[in-house]
């Protein structure tokens, strides 16, 4: 390796690893604050406020009804609950099967033509008549308990916002395994931030703001396909704090094929850089704290570092596939089988390689902490494996297209 | 309200390079390891080699039936294998590597005094190739294909002697040994019966050069003896 790369591995491997250390130092600081906040013990409220649900909706027939089902089964009192699903133009049975809830007081149904999630949402805004205004995406279900432990954190009356714990609905195949590892580990970083008032997303899943937010700061826009981040980025600009609660559990549909979870991941990429791009003035800025200080820059620079490693990985993959190329050229393909023996002096122990194997075993703490936290087993999953086989595999894919995205100012699509 | 945790920052800042400066010493630790292994291996090669030369001499007194196994000590090939990974890896050792390399040419080159001493005075017949190459960037194209067909032959006839030399290694007796044999720095170049061919050469091309292979087949010797 040049020194130059030599360098620029480590100092990327240093920003990495202090990133790491920071995540784990704030989640053992924090760590009794974290056994207060969720609401897991106490979920009697000493008031219950009506709460908005607002369900955009488009094309949605199969999981509408199972996503307003779950609402229906909230443990929350029914009279206080206002359900709102918004059919954004849909052009299957989704109307019908949101029709089908008109029975239910709590529930109302609107349509209008297709303009969007974020003219959905809003729409349902301008009609809530909650206290708090939540949303939930129409491929996600929420747990009992989750509202009254969201409304809960509210009763902290400097808390504009709350973001839930958000795990993998019935994960099916391989990839989705993947990514209920993944979502997992989602909890853990959730958490961490919501400690240090540094969440930078407010998640469609059933993130619940009070009110006045949306009086004061206006709806949502569409923010590059990804309006709930820039909701967020919003909010901080305006100093809104946005809490978490770990065990307020939301199962989300996540995508089934590799090429659907691209495009899903490609818009969620872009869309942050965008997003961070257009409030460029929050980063390093002290005035917006953790925020602007660690979580903004630390999601950059993990976005540049896991395209720079992946980079190195294949210029090793391709020395190792020109020298079995040599090898072919030179003596043919190989006619005998010869198993491997394992002998420790040909084990990669660089100063990379030794950094590279402690955060291995950080992240791999990190999917431990993140199953207890969605309360999950603590026995190890095959999940995990697939985790570790495939995600640094398919991940560098949409981050490479994001950042070519947002260099060339290309556009990305929801679908 | 945001607050940036300024004083968080400097103590994991002081954590983390802690971590890093701890990964650098277990990473040097290990390597210095590494070259601990490679001098032991060493080490036992030449006690070998010297026990093989102390028969030697002891040879006037004695028939050549009682030289037993001439084999050229199994750590050789192994140690080989290792010099080169540490060369390539062990960036932070690359002194000592040069050193290990030397000293493992002089090694080869004694054991190829000694086999050839051997073979004169008691008629053996050994079957070997001085492989020369270099690992200059770009001067030898050929050198890696011709290492891993001399690797092949090796697997193929376990009772080949491969003695590897990096042409350009500051030594004098392998530079004896180059002029000895007039090999000129065209690489790679492979001295067989005291001939030495240049350019790359496959399996087949040495079977050809080299029809005393057919006799090592399945045999685990090193050398063919005479009796």
């Amino acid at each position: 390796m040049s020194e130059f790369l030599i360098i620029a591995t480590n100092i990327l491997l240093f920003l990495t690893l202090y990133m790491q250390v920071l995540l784990l130092f704030t989640f053992f600081e924090k760590k009794n604050v974290f056994a207060n906040t969720g609401g897991g013990k106490q979920t009697e409220l000493q008031r219950y406020p009506i709460v908005t649900i607002i369900v955009p909706v488009f094309n949605e027939e199969k999981t509408l009804g199972g996503t307003i089902e779950s609402l229906l089964s909230l443990d929350y009192p029914k009279d206080k609950l206002d359900i709102l699903v918004v059919d954004d133009g849909s052009t299957d049975n989704t109307k019908t099967v949101a029709n089908a809830f008109k029975s239910h007081p709590q529930v109302r149904v609107f349509s209008k033509t297709n303009g969007g999630k974020h003219t959905a949402v809003n729409l349902g805004i301008s009609r809530a008549k909650g206290e708090f205004i939540g949303c939930l995406d129409a491929d996600s279900f929420v747990d009992k308990e989750a509202l009254s432990r969201i409304v809960r954190c509210f009763e902290d009356s400097q808390v504009m916002a709350v973001t839930p714990a958000i795990k993998v609905h019935t994960p099916e195949n391989i990839l989705q395994e993947m990514q209920s590892v993944e979502y997992n580990m989602g909890i853990f970083l959730r958490k961490v931030y919501g400690s240090m008032n540094a969440i930078h997303v407010a998640p469609g899943p059933f993130s619940i703001f009070r009110k006045e937010v949306f009086d004061k700061l206006g709806g949502y826009v569409k923010a590059h396909n990804t309006e709930d981040m820039e909701f967020a980025m919003r909010m901080h600009k305006n100093h809104y704090p946005i809490a978490n609660v770990y065990d307020s559990y939301v199962y989300t549909v996540t995508p089934k094929t590799v090429v659907a979870l691209y495009k899903q991941r490609l818009r969620w990429v872009y869309g942050f850089l965008a997003n961070a791009r257009d409030y460029k003035g929050m980063i390093f800025n002290k005035e917006y704290g953790n925020l602007g200080m660690f979580t903004l820059p630390a999601a950059v620079v993990s976005i540049f570092a896991a395209l720079f490693f992946t980079a190195l990985a294949l210029g090793r993959l391709l020395l190792s596939v020109t020298k079995k190329i040599m090898e072919i050229q030179a003596i043919g393909i190989p006619w005998r089988l010869e198993w491997p023996h394992f002998d420790w002096f040909f084990v990669n122990t660089s100063e990379t390689a030794v950094v590279v194997y402690a955060l291995s075993l950080s992240t791999l703490f990190v999917i431990f902490v993140g199953k207890k936290l969605s309360g999950e087993s603590m026995k190890p999953h095959i999940s995990m494996l697939y985790f570790f086989l495939f995600y640094g595999i398919i991940a560098p894919a949409w981050l490479f297209k994001a950042v070519y995205n947002v260099a060339f100012n290309k556009k990305t699509k929801w679908r | 309200m945001h607050t940036a945790d300024w004083k968080k920052y400097f103590y994991v800042f002081l954590i983390t390079v802690v971590i890093f400066l701890t990964a650098f010493f277990v990473s040097d630790t290990l390597s210095n390891k590494k070259i601990e292994d490679i001098q032991t291996m060493q080490n036992r090669v030449s006690i070998d080699i010297l026990s093989s030369e102390t028969q030697f001499a002891l040879l006037s007194e004695s028939s050549c039936e009682t030289v037993g196994d001439t084999s050229l000590s199994k750590d050789l090939d192994s140690l080989g294998a290792k010099l080169s990974y540490a060369e390539v890896n062990l960036n932070s050792n690359k002194e000592d590597v040069q050193w290990l390399k030397k000293n493992y040419s002089l090694l080869e080159i004694k054991d190829y005094v000694l086999m050839k001493k051997l073979s004169e005075r008691c008629e053996i017949k050994p079957v070997y190739i001085l492989y020369f190459y270099s690992n200059e960037t770009g001067a030898c194209l050929d050198c890696q294909k011709e290492g891993i067909v001399l690797t092949e032959l090796r697997k193929k006839y376990p009772g080949l002697r491969v003695y590897s030399f990096e042409y350009d290694l500051d030594l004098a007796a392998l530079k004896t040994l180059e002029s000895l044999y007039n090999v000129q720095p065209e690489l790679p170049a492979i001295v067989i019966h005291k001939r030495v061919e240049y350019g790359w050469k496959s399996v087949e091309d040495m079977e050809k050069i080299m029809p005393e292979l057919a006799t090592l087949t399945g045999t685990t010797t090193e050398t063919v003896i005479k009796k």
